[in-house]
C-alpha cells in the first residue's frame, strides 16, 4: 500500500465522520449543528457563545413531555420558549360525544395529579346548569377528598422538584408519603387515580364503613412525617441556595400572565377560591391561606408545605363534620339509578337493585336503561365554575343546548396558563435555574395539553 | 309503577327548574326562538337601544329554528329504537331585563358610564344575558379590544385577570343554518370587587376575525393560540398566532362541529376504526 492510498482512506474516513460539526450560512449568520464531542472547536475566541438548545420533550427535568427551547449566552438564558402539545388527547372534543355523566371519566384524566379537582369543578358546573343542590354529606366528602388529593399533588410537586434539582432523597420521601395518599384514596374511592368518584348530583357511592379510622390514621402518619421535610429541605443550605431569589415573578407579572395558585400567593396576593368564592361548603371550614412576598421558588416551596398542613387541618374538620345521609340528589331523573356494592365477583350494582329491575318493576328497568344510555337532559345555557386546584384556578366552561351531551366543555387549566410564566421567570438567569423555575410552576402536562 | 320513569324531557317539565332566566321566558322565548336569530326588538336591550337610531350590528343570538324530535322524546312516528337520531331545538339566550339583580345593575351602570366617558357607542354591547347567576355581555366584534381595556382599567370595573378565552361552535348538528355560529368567549375576573363576567363575540365561519386582546391581557396569548388551533378563529394583532396543541402542519380545526371526532384514519396494522360519531349510539 502506498502512502497516498493511506491518505485517501483517512480523508474518506473524515468525510464520513458522523460527529463532525456542520455549518451552513443563513440570513441570520452562520448556524452550527453540533452533534458530538466537538464543543471545543466551537467555543473559541472567534465565535460567540450564543447557542440555542432544545430541552425535551423527553427529558427527566422538564416535568413531563414539555419542550423548552433556550437561547444561551454561556450559562445565561437570554430567551426561553415553551413548546407544548405533546400530550394532547382531545378530551374536550371527546366530552361532546358522551353524556354529562360520562364526562367525569374524561375530565378526571386531564390533570392526573389532581383528578378529584377536575371531577369536582366539572360536577359543580353541571349542577349549576341543572340547578340542583348536592346533599350535605356529599359536599363534605368532596372537600375531604379534594384536600387529600391536594396533599398528594403537592407532595409530587416537592418530590419531582427535588429530583430535578438533584435532591433524590426528597424524591423518595415525597413519593413515599404520596403513596400513603394514594392508598387512602384507593380505599375511599376504589381507585388510586382517575377516580370518577364525584358525579353530577353527588358521589358514585358512599365511603366504606371504616373510612374514619383510615383517614385519622393517615392524618397521624402525615403529622409525624411532615416535620422531616423541614429537616430534609427547608433549612438545607443547598436547597435554599438553589431556590432563593430564583424564578422571581412579582404580583403584577402574575396578574398580567394570569398566574394563580401558589405562584400568585408567593407574590403576596392571598387569592384562594376556597376563601374568596367558597364552594362545596368551604365557608364552614377554619383554615388559613399561606402567603409570602418573596415571589421566588423558595417561597413557593414553603407555601406548598404550609398548604399541606392547612389541608390536614381541613381533613380533620371534615371528619368531624361528616354525618350520615344521602350522597346523591334525590331527583331520580338525575341521580344514577343504582348504588354500587362489592359482591363476590367484584364491584357492581347492588343485588337489590338488580332484583328490582330484572324481576319486579319493568318501569324501573326502563328508567335505568334510559338514564344510563341516554343520560339526563341539562337545560340549555352556559356556566363557568371554578375550584382552587393545587395549581390555581381550575375553571370549567360548560355549554348545554338542552340535550344529554355537552355542546362544549372548555377547561381553563391552571398548568396551561401558569406555564406561560416560564420565560418571565427564567430569562436572564442561569440555565440551571430554569429547572428550578419550571419545577416551582409545577405544570402537569396532562392538564396543559388536555 | 312506584317511581318516575320518564327521563325524556318534555317542554312542560324541564329537568333544571326555574333558576334559568334563559329558560323562563316562556311564550316570549318561544316566540323569539321561532324568529330565530333576529336582532332584539326595540327596548329589549338597554345598551343597544339607548341611543336612538343606533341599531345593534347584527343578531348575536344563535338561531333557534330547530324543533326537538326523535329518540326518547319521540312524537309522531313512534320510533323508539334510537336509530332515528335525536334533533334538539336550538338555544337562544334571552336578553335580560332591568333590574338584573345583585351587583349586575351596578356593573351595567358603571360600564355604561365608562363607555360614555370614552365616547364608545353603547351599541358596542349588543345584548346582556343574566343566567344562573352569571352575566354575559354579547359585544360587537370591532369593540372587543377597547372594551377589554375599559374592563381592565376603569376604576369601577377593574377586571384584572382574564381567566380564559375560548370558543364555542353553536352550529346545528343537523346542518340547519345558524346566524353567526362561532362564538369567542372571554371570562374576566375582578379580584378587587370579586366579580366574574363573560364577554361573548359572535362570528361567521366565512369571516372568523376578531381583534386580539393580548396587548391588554398578555395571558390571552396561549388562549388565543388554542382557540385558533381548535376553531380557526383569527385573532388580528396577536404577536404569533400559531398552532399550540396540534402539530404545526395539521389541517383543519378539530373543535369545530364540522370536524369529526376520531375521523382521521389511524394506521395500525391495517385496521381502521370508524369515528365514534358514525358508530351506532343511543342518542
Amino acid at each position: 500500500m502506498s502512502t497516498t492510498d493511506d491518505l485517501d482512506a483517512r480523508e474518506a474516513q473524515a468525510v464520513r465522520d458522523a460527529y463532525a460539526a456542520q455549518q451552513r450560512e443563513t440570513t441570520e449568520g452562520t448556524v452550527y449543528t453540533v452533534t458530538g464531542g466537538d464543543w471545543d472547536t466551537l467555543l473559541d475566541s472567534e465565535h460567540d457563545d450564543r447557542i440555542v438548545i432544545n430541552m425535551g420533550p423527553q427529558h427527566p427535568s422538564t416535568h413531563g413531555v414539555l419542550r423548552l427551547v433556550l437561547e444561551l449566552e454561556g450559562e445565561t438564558v437570554t430567551q426561553g420558549r415553551t413548546v407544548i402539545g405533546y400530550l394532547h388527547t382531545g378530551i374536550e372534543k371527546n366530552c361532546e360525544y358522551r353524556t354529562w355523566t360520562q364526562g367525569v371519566t374524561f375530565v378526571t384524566r386531564m390533570d392526573y395529579l389532581a383528578p378529584l379537582f377536575n371531577e369536582a369543578a366539572y360536577c359543580l358546573g353541571v349542577e349549576k346548569l341543572l340547578g340542583v343542590e348536592v346533599p350535605r354529606r356529599a359536599q363534605h366528602i368532596r372537600v375531604l377528598l379534594m384536600e387529600l388529593n391536594r396533599i398528594g399533588s403537592h407532595l409530587v410537586c416537592l418530590a419531582t422538584g427535588a429530583m430535578e434539582l438533584g435532591a433524590l432523597t426528597g424524591m423518595t420521601a415525597g413519593f413515599r408519603e404520596r403513596e400513603e395518599v394514594l392508598h387512602l384514596l384507593e380505599h375511599l374511592t376504589g381507585l388510586r387515580m382517575n377516580h370518577a368518584f364525584i358525579r353530577p348530583g353527588g358521589l358514585a357511592q358512599d365511603l366504606p364503613e371504616d373510612w374514619k379510622e383510615k383517614v385519622t390514621d393517615f392524618v397521624k402518619v402525615m403529622k409525624s412525617r411532615l416535620p422531616d421535610y423541614d429537616k430534609l429541605l427547608t433549612g438545607q443550605p443547598i436547597w435554599r441556595q438553589r431556590l432563593e431569589g430564583v424564578g422571581y415573578l412579582p404580583v403584577d407579572g402574575c396578574l398580567a400572565l394570569g398566574a394563580t395558585g401558589p405562584i400568585l400567593r408567593s407574590a403576596g396576593l392571598p387569592w384562594d377560591q376556597r376563601m374568596v368564592e367558597p364552594y362545596s361548603g368551604y365557608e364552614e371550614y377554619d383554615f388559613e391561606v399561606p402567603t409570602a412576598t418573596e415571589a421566588d421558588c423558595y417561597a413557593r416551596y414553603r407555601l406548598r408545605v404550609a398548604e399541606i398542613h392547612e389541608s390536614l387541618k381541613i381533613v380533620e374538620q371534615a371528619v368531624q363534620k361528616l354525618e350520615p345521609g344521602p350522597v346523591m340528589v334525590s331527583d331520580r331523573k338525575i341521580a344514577w339509578p343504582a348504588q354500587l356494592s362489592i359482591g363476590s365477583d367484584g364491584m357492581g350494582n347492588t343485588l337489590e337493585h338488580v332484583r328490582k329491575i330484572m324481576g319486579q318493576s319493568m318501569e324501573s328497568l326502563i328508567h335505568h336503561f334510559k338514564l344510563v344510555t341516554e343520560g339526563f337532559h341539562v337545560p340549555a345555557g352556559q356556566v363557568y365554575s371554578t375550584v382552587e386546584s393545587p395549581r390555581g384556578e381550575l375553571g370549567y366552561h360548560l355549554v348545554s343546548d338542552g340535550g344529554t351531551r355537552p355542546v362544549r366543555v372548555h377547561v381553563r387549566d391552571p398548568s396551561f396558563v401558569n406555564l406561560q410564566c416560564m420565560p418571565a421567570m427564567s430569562e436572564g438567569g442561569m440555565v440551571a435555574d430554569v429547572i428550578a423555575a419550571v419545577a416551582s410552576i409545577d405544570p402537569v402536562m396532562g392538564g396543559v395539553d388536555r | 309503577m312506584t317511581e318516575p320513569t320518564g327521563t325524556s324531557k318534555d317542554r312542560e317539565e324541564p329537568t333544571g327548574g326555574e333558576q334559568s332566566s334563559a329558560e323562563a321566558g316562556g311564550a316570549a322565548t318561544a316566540e323569539q326562538r321561532a324568529r330565530g336569530g333576529e336582532r332584539p326588538e326595540a327596548g329589549e336591550v338597554e345598551q343597544a337601544t339607548d341611543e336612538a337610531g343606533v341599531a345593534p350590528e347584527g343578531g348575536t343570538r344563535p338561531a333557534a329554528t330547530r324543533e326537538r324530535s326523535g329518540m326518547f322524546g319521540v312524537r309522531g312516528s313512534g320510533d323508539t329504537s334510537g336509530f332515528g337520531g335525536l334533533r334538539l331545538p336550538g338555544y337562544a339566550p334571552a336578553p335580560a331585563e332591568r333590574p338584573y339583580g345583585g351587583w349586575f345593575d351596578d356593573l351595567a351602570d358603571d360600564l355604561a358610564e365608562a363607555l360614555d366617558e370614552r365616547s364608545i357607542p353603547r351599541a358596542a354591547i349588543e345584548q346582556v344575558t343574566v343566567d344562573r347567576g352569571e352575566i354575559t355581555f354579547y359585544v360587537a366584534r370591532e369593540r372587543v379590544l377597547e372594551l377589554a381595556r375599559i374592563f381592565r382599567d376603569d376604576p369601577n370595573l377593574r377586571f384584572e385577570l382574564c381567566s380564559s378565552v375560548s370558543g364555542v361552535d353553536y352550529s346545528a348538528p343537523d346542518g340547519a343554518s345558524v346566524v353567526k355560529p362561532m362564538h369567542v368567549v372571554y371570562h374576566l375576573l375582578s379580584m378587587t370587587y370579586r366579580r366574574r363576567i363573560r364577554l361573548e363575540v359572535a362570528l361567521d365561519f366565512a369571516d372568523p376575525h376578531v381583534p386580539s386582546v393580548v396587548e391588554v391581557y398578555p395571558t390571552a396569548d396561549w388562549h388565543e393560540r388554542e382557540t385558533w388551533d381548535m376553531f380557526g378563529v383569527v385573532f388580528d394583532g396577536h404577536p404569533a398566532l400559531t398552532r399550540i396543541l396540534m402539530p404545526d402542519d395539521w389541517e383543519g380545526h378539530p373543535q369545530r362541529k364540522s370536524y369529526p371526532l376520531g375521523g382521521i384514519p389511524v394506521e395500525y396494522k391495517g385496521a381502521e376504526i370508524p369515528p365514534p360519531d358514525q358508530r351506532r349510539a343511543y342518542s
